[in-house]
């Protein structure tokens, strides 16, 4: 075997190799880089919208729409739920999107949900009630940013 | 079931915005990228035998063949039961596997004598074996994606699970000696010409209990917490589970002698609490816990001797492996010796002799490899590493359960973490020790291992990567139970 076809051989070999890699990074390339705000490695629901990030609703209007979920009053106060496209369900009960440890509170008390931009509270026939600011939910309402919605000792507030 | 879900079955109940994103399910990439890493194992099977035995024979392409059949194989499996699994885990692992098979052939080449080189057997040797490992342990990650069809059926058995693998893990530490000593390590059970190494199986089972142990428990973990120096430190009481760990690789370095099994499972433990509760102190914890154990284990060594001395005798040799070059320091040097050699191209597939490193169909691999493709090539396969690696976090990231996404974080660092463990043995970065390159090495646990750990990947990589339908529930193929659960995640609670 010539020596010349060796060395291309050789480092033909290696050459390959190498764009195998890139090959192998361009295949992934889309979701290498993508998304590192929006997704992270933390077992907890903010990652519940991990996959929000590609399509969000064109409609919302940025600045206006309600991102943050924060707790204003009791237990948790200081607590932050970031909002994805995924509903909140809030109770006592273990499997709530956020666990509320109040005693007037139900095991599924309300549950929060996106519609075209906008958040709805909605009652899940809790024995306490829940209210918005000073009126009681009884069906679907739209919250607003800023407006605080009370269950049992807690409140809850949409911040952009 | 395998079909996705139709977008038109998303029940309008729940008022969630039905949003169909249409998930391509890249299976052809995959397809076009195994096709390119099956002819770059025909290409280095050729460049071997026109190094070695200066022509190439008609049947060099029999190896190289017989491995792609099985990687396609897999391939169609896939195809059927995770059609939405990332498409870039399957062809670089198999890449990696396959030139492990064609450098095992080439050095049973190299031990053969000269005149039967030309017609060394197809499974003759350790490549012949290895072949046989591959074939395997496809169809035991093919088996595992047909068994498993929600990667959250697993956190059902979870405590048998963490059973199963504190077992395994401790099998080779109370066999005798004579059952299960390999090379100053317990690792092994050795009967008859056989040995399995169970601490390889084990890490699957402990990864899983972990997690699902650390997704009931991370909310005390990571709430309950004393601020210092700008850490939040977590509660003396909650340090329980940690520090048993810890005891439990203490006790894996003392009876099984092993710093580098040790250091993975105690690695993989406090990985998977820094992921499950975001917290740095556990880091900071496990490397002081990690660094302190070693230290103590090391002092010991040199005081008491008994079961820390091989421990001792390991750092000895790291510190400064040419004291000895010809006994103690002989396979380290050898090894080094090696990897110079090799520079930066490297002599060429065939053209080193990396049979002058003991064990290099093993432990030295990477050295023997080394040689032969030098740092660019070695480079190449420690980025393929860190891409299989990636994509197993990244299927962590995109899944919506956190015991999914538990597992995989978990899973992708310890392949990760033993990539690092044995490289850095073999070039000498930390004391060697006696752990196998993932998908490399000779052996059939490790390659059996690694490849359900990669099915698993591909397990929870196929459900993030499901397109959703309306509820979060309706993803799982399993027949939807009544009690509908929104998320698969329970709570988080994040402090400001």
């Amino acid at each position: 075997m010539p020596e010349f076809v060796l060395t291309v051989a050789r480092f033909g070999f290696l050459v390959l190799l190498w764009i195998f890699v890139f090959t192998v990074v361009g295949v992934i390339r889309r979701d290498l880089f993508a998304g590192a705000k929006s997704s992270r490695l933390v077992a907890a629901p903010r990652g519940v919208g991990a996959s929000a990030g590609h399509a969000r609703p064109a409609k919302v209007k940025r600045g206006r729409a309600a991102h943050q979920l924060v707790v204003t009053a009791g237990q948790l106060a200081g607590t932050r739920i970031t909002l994805g496209e995924a509903p909140i369900t809030i109770g006592r009960a273990e499997d709530s999107t956020l666990v509320i440890t109040d005693d007037y509170a139900s095991a599924r008390h309300a549950r929060l949900l996106p519609r075209s931009g906008q958040w709805i509270i909605e009652d899940l026939g809790s024995t306490n009630g829940t209210y918005l600011d000073r009126a009681k939910v009884t069906g679907p309402t739209p919250v607003p940013l800023g407006v605080p919605i009370r269950i049992g000792r807690t409140s809850l507030e949409l911040r952009p | 079931m395998t079909a996705p879900t139709a977008p038109a079955a998303s029940p309008a109940v729940t008022g969630e915005m039905p949003r169909i994103r249409m998930s391509k399910s890249r299976r052809n990439a995959e397809l076009g990228l195994l096709i390119f890493a099956m002819a770059l194992i025909t290409a280095y099977a050729a460049t071997v035998e026109a190094t070695m035995l200066d022509a190439v024979t008609p049947d060099f392409w029999i190896p190289a063949a017989l491995v792609s059949m099985v990687f396609l194989g897999l391939h169609i499996v896939i195809r059927f039961l995770a059609p939405y699994a990332d498409p870039a885990l399957v062809p670089a692992v198999a890449l990696i596997n396959g030139l492990g098979v064609g450098f095992l052939r080439r050095i049973d080449m190299a031990r053969a004598d000269a005149a039967d080189r030309a017609n060394f057997p197809i499974f003759a040797g350790d490549g012949g074996r290895q072949l046989a490992w591959t074939l395997l342990a496809a169809i035991m990650a093919a088996g595992l994606l047909i068994i498993v069809r929600d990667h959250r059926i697993v956190s059902r058995y979870a405590y048998t699970l963490g059973l199963v693998g504190i077992v395994l893990v401790m099998i080779p530490a109370v066999l005798p000696s004579r059952y299960s000593e390999i090379n100053g390590a317990k690792l092994w059970i050795l009967i008859g010409g056989f040995s399995i190494q169970p601490g390889e199986f084990a890490k699957l089972a402990l990864v899983s209990f972990f997690a699902y142990y650390l997704v009931r428990k991370r909310e005390v973990l990571s709430l309950a917490s004393r601020r210092f120096l700008g850490i939040d430190f977590p509660r003396g009481r909650d340090l329980g589970p940690v520090v048993a760990v810890w005891l439990l690789s203490l006790l894996v370095l003392v009876f099984e002698k092993d710093l580098g099994t040790a250091l993975l499972y105690f690695g993989m433990f406090v990985v998977i609490l820094y992921v499950a509760t975001e917290r740095v102190s556990w880091l900071i914890i496990g490397l002081l816990l990690f660094f302190g154990g070693a230290t103590l284990a090391y002092s010991l060594g040199a005081s008491v001797g008994g079961p820390f001395a091989n421990f001792y005798d390991r750092v000895q040799i790291w510190q400064d492996p040419f004291a000895d070059p010809y006994d103690a320091g002989f396979q380290p040097v050898q090894s080094l010796l090696g990897l110079g050699t090799g520079g930066l191209f490297g002599a060429g597939p065939g053209g080193g002799q990396p049979t002058k490193v003991p064990d290099v169909e093993d432990d030295f691999i990477f050295a023997g490899l080394g040689e032969e493709i030098g740092l660019f090539g070695l480079s190449a396969f420690l980025v393929l590493y860190l891409l299989i690696v990636e994509r197993g976090l990244r299927a962590g990231i995109a899944v919506r359960d956190s015991f999914g996404k538990l597992l995989a974080g978990g899973l992708a660092f310890t392949l990760g973490l033993q990539v690092f463990v044995i490289v850095g043995g073999v070039s000498g970065l930390i004391p060697l020790t006696g752990q196998t390159t993932p998908f490399l090495s000779a052996g059939g646990s490790s390659l059996m291992a690694n490849w359900l750990i990669i099915a698993m990947l591909l397990r929870i990589s196929d459900a993030a990567g499901r397109p959703m339908t309306g509820s979060a529930s309706a993803q799982g193929d399993g027949p939807a139970g009544p009690p509908v659960k929104l998320h698969g995640a329970p709570t988080e609670v994040i402090r400001s």
